[in-house]
């Protein structure tokens, strides 16, 4: 290979006049922690309420949470990421969307990359929580409505409380999933993490260290979340429950 | 004991002089000593040339399916030079599709042996990689809708424009904003495509980009008439073919095959053919783009400085 390696190309100044290198990479650090915190957050919540709608008896609840799953789960991120940003505003009435497409670019991209991710990770997360739901024994449903406890609490008391912890090692991988697809966030302009070290590696022409420190900050970056999530674990584990 | 060590003696020179008998014939066909790219192409008997979808005239697929271009036609005469040289005529010639992202690391790691496209020579990649001769001159411009109103580079003063991410283009634009103080919102785009489609659905008012690029996004607009080039070619850019850094020889080659087709006409007749004629693509458009200025006198003096 024909390649001349700098290590230090992250202490130079960058070519367009706007600091070092190395705040290139932090500032993308920084949009994709806020962009991936704030969708895993809201996926999350959707993402329960989904997963609840699809178990319980009311048909209507069932088939549209249904197939709010199917659409957003079986369809690639970018498709769905393009059609929020280019499709919908032309779908909307010409108002609405002239003022969706006027606002602050870089709000404008943030918060579509953001609907896009939410959507996404919640339709998967909506998924673990219906299978954790039905994981938890039939007897159980049987015996808390025997005791008079209304659905509401049903949910509240019995179920989802031993579903989200079955479901919890599945979901740190999905949330692991949700910074490695905040990446999708740079085919529209937002440069997050992986946006930024493409344009290092464009001005600085030293491509290799760019990305090999993007690496690096990703694998810190996940491994801080899998250490979070075991703490989570265990902090919440039952005993006597899941063979804990 | 003795004679075992003798037959293995024996064995072994057997293997030596054969070897070296083996390097000699298979060096005949150069004249002198050939390293580097050539040496390479020599070896493997393959020559890997870069492509490109969607760099209109440079180097792009038609309607046809077929790759073609401007730079694409240059890259063939230099296999076909090649060819010649090495006097191989079955060499077998490799196409790797590259993307603005990806031509820097295939040149520097030796997947791609030649890439030939809309590439500006900068100094900052000549840490990675050499340049040719420059084929082709252009100044970053506006891409604006007839009606914007905008003219000149201080009517984009609180305006959104779209540069293509790590282009030139978003380098000058950066420094002028933060020079003259703008307050212009700079949007990135992902590649070419992606740029004219952020004017056109009117996400930025204007495109900033190489003004051959932005003729050939008009040409292939819908509706062309509603669109023009604007302002003063902010910075002028050479476009150059990439190839291996330290290759003296296969430079002298490229840059050979460049001069020799601006002296003997055949670049003119190229630039005519992909710049004021019909080309095959979207059923036929014209990029309609007068030869810039500073490509007459590159054509009288072929040189391979680059402007930045």
């Amino acid at each position: 290979m024909n390649y001349s390696w700098d290590w230090f190309v992250f202490f130079r100044q960058s070519v367009t006049g706007e600091g070092y290198y190395w705040q290139m990479l932090l500032r993308g650090l920084g949009w994709t922690v806020l962009l991936s915190l704030c969708s895993w957050v809201l996926a999350l919540g959707i993402g329960t309420v989904a997963g609840v709608a699809r178990t319980v008896p009311n048909r209507t609840a069932r088939i549209v949470s249904g197939v709010y799953v199917h659409c957003f789960r079986n369809t690639p991120l970018l498709v769905q990421l393009f059609i929020w940003y280019f499709v919908v505003p032309e779908l909307l009435p010409a108002s609405w969307g002239d003022a969706i497409k006027q606002m602050n670019p870089l709000w404008n991209q943030f918060l579509t990359v953001l609907v896009a991710l939410t959507l996404y990770s919640a339709a998967k997360a909506a998924e673990q929580v219906r299978a954790g739901i039905e994981s938890v024994p039939r007897g159980q449903v049987h015996a808390a409505m025997a005791l008079g406890l209304r659905a509401a609490a049903l949910y509240r008391h019995v179920i989802l409380p031993q579903a989200f912890r079955i479901v919890l090692p599945p979901m740190t991988s999905d949330f692991l999933n949700v910074f490695k697809n905040s990446a999708v966030a740079l085919t529209i302009g937002l440069m997050e993490l992986t946006g930024e070290s493409r344009q290092l590696s464009e001005f600085s022409s030293q491509p290799f260290e760019a990305f090999v420190a993007a690496t690096v900050i990703y694998m810190v970056v996940t491994y801080a979340v899998i250490l979070l999530m075991r703490h989570i674990e265990s902090r919440s584990r039952v005993p006597g429950l899941l063979g804990a | 004991m003795k004679h075992l060590f003798r037959r293995h003696a024996l064995a072994a020179m057997i293997l030596f002089l054969g070897t070296s008998a083996f390097a000699q014939s298979g060096a005949k066909p150069a004249s002198q000593a050939l390293t580097g790219t050539l040496a390479k192409i020599r070896d493997t008997g393959t020559i890997t040339v870069a492509t490109r979808s969607a760099s209109v005239p440079f180097n792009y697929l038609d309607d046809d399916n077929k790759q073609a271009g401007y730079a694409w036609e240059i890259a063939l005469r230099v296999v076909d030079r090649v060819k010649k040289d090495l006097k191989l005529p079955n060499l077998q010639v490799k196409t790797m599709e590259v993307t603005p992202q990806t031509r820097i690391p295939l040149v520097a790691n030796q997947t791609v042996d030649l890439e030939c496209s809309s590439t500006t020579h900068n100094t900052e990649r000549e840490r990675q990689v050499s340049f040719s001769d420059t084929f082709f001159v252009v100044g970053s411009r506006l891409l604006v809708r007839k009606e914007s109103g905008i003219r000149y580079w201080a009517d984009l003063v609180g305006k959104n424009v779209v540069v293509s991410a790590g282009t030139t283009a978003e380098r000058l634009i950066r420094e002028a904003n933060a020079k003259n103080g703008w307050g212009i919102n700079i949007l990135l785009a992902k590649d070419i495509n992606e740029n004219f489609l952020m004017v056109e659905t009117g996400r930025a008012q204007a495109s900033m980009q190489d003004d051959v690029i932005l003729f050939g996004n008009i040409a292939r607009a819908r509706q062309p008439y509603k669109w023009e080039v604007v302002g003063i070619p902010m910075a002028q850019e050479a476009y150059a073919c990439m190839l291996r850094k330290d290759d003296a020889q296969f430079k002298a080659v490229v840059d050979d095959v460049i001069a020799t087709m601006m002296k003997n006409g055949d670049m003119e007749r190229l630039y005519k053919k992909y710049f004021l004629s019909k080309i095959n693509v979207k059923g036929g458009v014209t990029v309609g783009m007068p030869m810039p200025e500073p490509m007459w006198e590159l054509f009288r003096k072929p040189t391979d400085k680059p402007y930045q």
